[in-house]
């Protein structure tokens, strides 16, 4: 049956056909075709990546921005918040110095207050004294023979008086 | 996906196969009763003459006048070289040098034969001559292998060209068949040593593609049936033997001659399943050359066996003959539809079977977890 019965000469020349071809394409061929395929696949494939990676950029540094301003916010309303403690203690530390410089000064004022009464009553008794001793010498009539003894007199006996 | 397409193949293979059994036996019976001249028309004959190879390319015929292209036989006798043009044997009526092609059908019709010396008869005593010639179906082989390489070779040009970009043209239009043999076939059979395979896989699927398509066309230069032809699977099929021998590794030989987790009475002192397994290695190969063989040449069959009924009806009447051919001619477009489907399967098949194949020759087996189920 020349059907199913192989021939000498077709399978000769098939063999080289089929031989060289698979050499021809081998060579020339399917490595660039493979190479081009796995190329375009790997930046497809890399330039999706890429995509991928630059939206979560985008994504974290919309975060971070809004993380920014929140935090400037922050900042800034506790900066407030410092200056106005600032401003409460500047205050509150300039009334009670002020207080303090005040009661100083009243105290001063108190201290020579005394001072100058105690002075002036000091004064006034020297006066009394004189004056006394002057009405006693008119009242008398002469001069006494020791004034000075006098003087004592009187100024001891004022001295018992306390004016306040 | 797969699983589908194989099926559809193996269904339609074994029904061509069947068919074209039937037309085969078919054409032998009604033969002997009609003499090699007659002028009936013998539907068996036309379609055999058609579906074999032939030493010239025979383009039309009107009445007794045959146009032919004649090719060159190139003959090796006794360690001598002869070339000459077929066109020396006027259509196997004339012998040339001694030679001649039989003509009947039982000593192998279309082979060349010596005659005795003076006569056209065959000289049965005589050793046969070896015959390189270039006939049709090598032709038919050369126009393949040429117009694969202009095709290709513009391909891989524009993948040089085009890198990184989208494919065009030609390019667009065959990518998407190497990505199939690639991604589809190879990956999932051989695994990841896939890549090694690929150039044979490649050049296998699209030189069975094409075959297939231009033997579909039916004027020259189309029409020779190149994988219809059992040489042409035949050496299709031992590039597919010799490669799983050749890279098969030690786990794929183990497996064949000591298969591990079987009964060892199916290995010792019979090697019962050793043997199995060693047909096995040879039946696959063969089942790979039968099958492309007879879908293809089934196809062929089915379409010039419509074709030949439009003749068989006029045979008895012409007006029948009409009558016959808008249905014969619409059957025939139909299976040659058919066809273009088939042209595509078998060479998937093919190609599959050839990767699962490497695929099981290069696969490492886990013995330990293979011996427990």
């Amino acid at each position: 049956m020349e059907l199913v019965s192989p021939g000498i000469g077709l399978i000769f020349w098939m063999t080289l056909a089929f031989g060289l071809l698979l050499f021809i394409l081998g060579k020339f061929v399917w490595p660039p075709v493979m190479r081009g395929l796995h190329d375009r696949e790997q930046a497809i494939e890399q330039a999706l990546h890429e995509a991928d990676k630059a939206r979560k950029e985008m994504q974290d540094l919309r975060f971070s921005n809004e993380q920014l301003l929140r935090e400037a916010k922050d900042e800034r309303d506790a900066l407030l918040r410092d200056a106005r403690k600032v401003r409460e203690t500047i205050i509150e530390g300039a009334r009670v110095k002020a207080n303090e410089e005040a009661n100083r000064i009243i105290e001063n004022a108190t201290e020579r207050i005394q001072f100058e009464k105690m002075a002036a009553i000091t004064d006034l008794k020297n006066q009394i004294a004189n004056l006394s001793i002057e009405i006693a010498e008119k009242v008398l009539g002469e001069e006494l023979s020791n004034p000075e003894k006098d003087k004592d007199i009187v100024r001891k006996s004022i001295g018992g008086i306390t004016l306040n | 996906m797969r699983t589908f397409l194989l099926s559809i193949t193996f269904l339609l293979g074994s029904f061509w196969a069947v068919s074209s059994n039937h037309a085969i036996e078919e054409t032998g019976q009604p033969k002997h009763e009609t003499t090699s001249h007659s002028e009936e028309f013998n539907a068996g004959n036309m379609i055999i003459d058609h579906i074999v190879d032939s030493h010239d390319w025979h383009i039309a015929s009107f009445g007794h006048t045959h146009f032919t292209i004649p090719l060159p036989i190139i003959l090796i006798d006794e360690g001598q070289l002869m070339v000459f043009s077929s066109a020396k044997f006027h259509h196997a009526e004339e012998s040339y040098k001694g030679y001649k092609i039989e003509t009947d059908r039982k000593a192998g019709k279309g082979k060349i034969v010596k005659v005795i010396p003076g006569t056209m008869e065959t000289d049965k005593t005589a050793s046969r001559p070896i015959d390189l010639s270039i006939t049709k179906t090598v032709i038919g082989i050369f126009i393949t292998f040429i117009v694969l390489l202009i095709v290709f070779f513009q391909v891989a040009a524009a993948y040089k060209r085009n890198a990184g970009h989208a494919p065009k043209g030609l390019q667009s239009l065959l990518e998407p068949l190497i990505l199939f043999v690639r991604d589809d076939i190879a990956e999932p059979s051989i695994g990841k040593h896939y890549k090694k395979f690929m150039p044979f896989l490649l050049t296998l699927f699209f030189f069975i593609f094409f075959s297939n398509l231009i033997g579909l066309f039916p004027f020259f230069p189309g029409g020779a049936n190149v994988t219809g032809n059992i040489s042409v699977t035949l050496v299709l099929a031992v590039f597919t033997f010799a490669i799983t021998t050749f890279i098969g590794n030690r786990s794929y030989w183990l497996h064949i001659f000591n298969p591990p987790g079987v009964p060892w009475w199916l290995k010792f002192p019979l090697p019962l399943l050793p043997l199995i397994e060693l047909a096995g290695v040879f039946i696959k190969p063969f089942v790979l050359m039968v099958r492309l063989f007879a879908n293809i040449t089934a196809g062929h069959i089915i379409v010039l066996g419509f074709v030949s009924l439009i003749f068989i009806f006029a045979n008895m009447n012409p007006a029948l003959g009409y009558g016959v051919s808008p249905v014969s001619i619409l059957f025939s477009v139909f299976i040659s539809l058919l066809e273009l489907l088939v042209a595509f399967i078998q060479a998937y098949v093919f190609t599959m079977l050839s990767a699962l194949y490497f695929g099981m020759a290069t696969e490492e087996h886990e013995h330990s977890t293979e011996k427990s189920h």
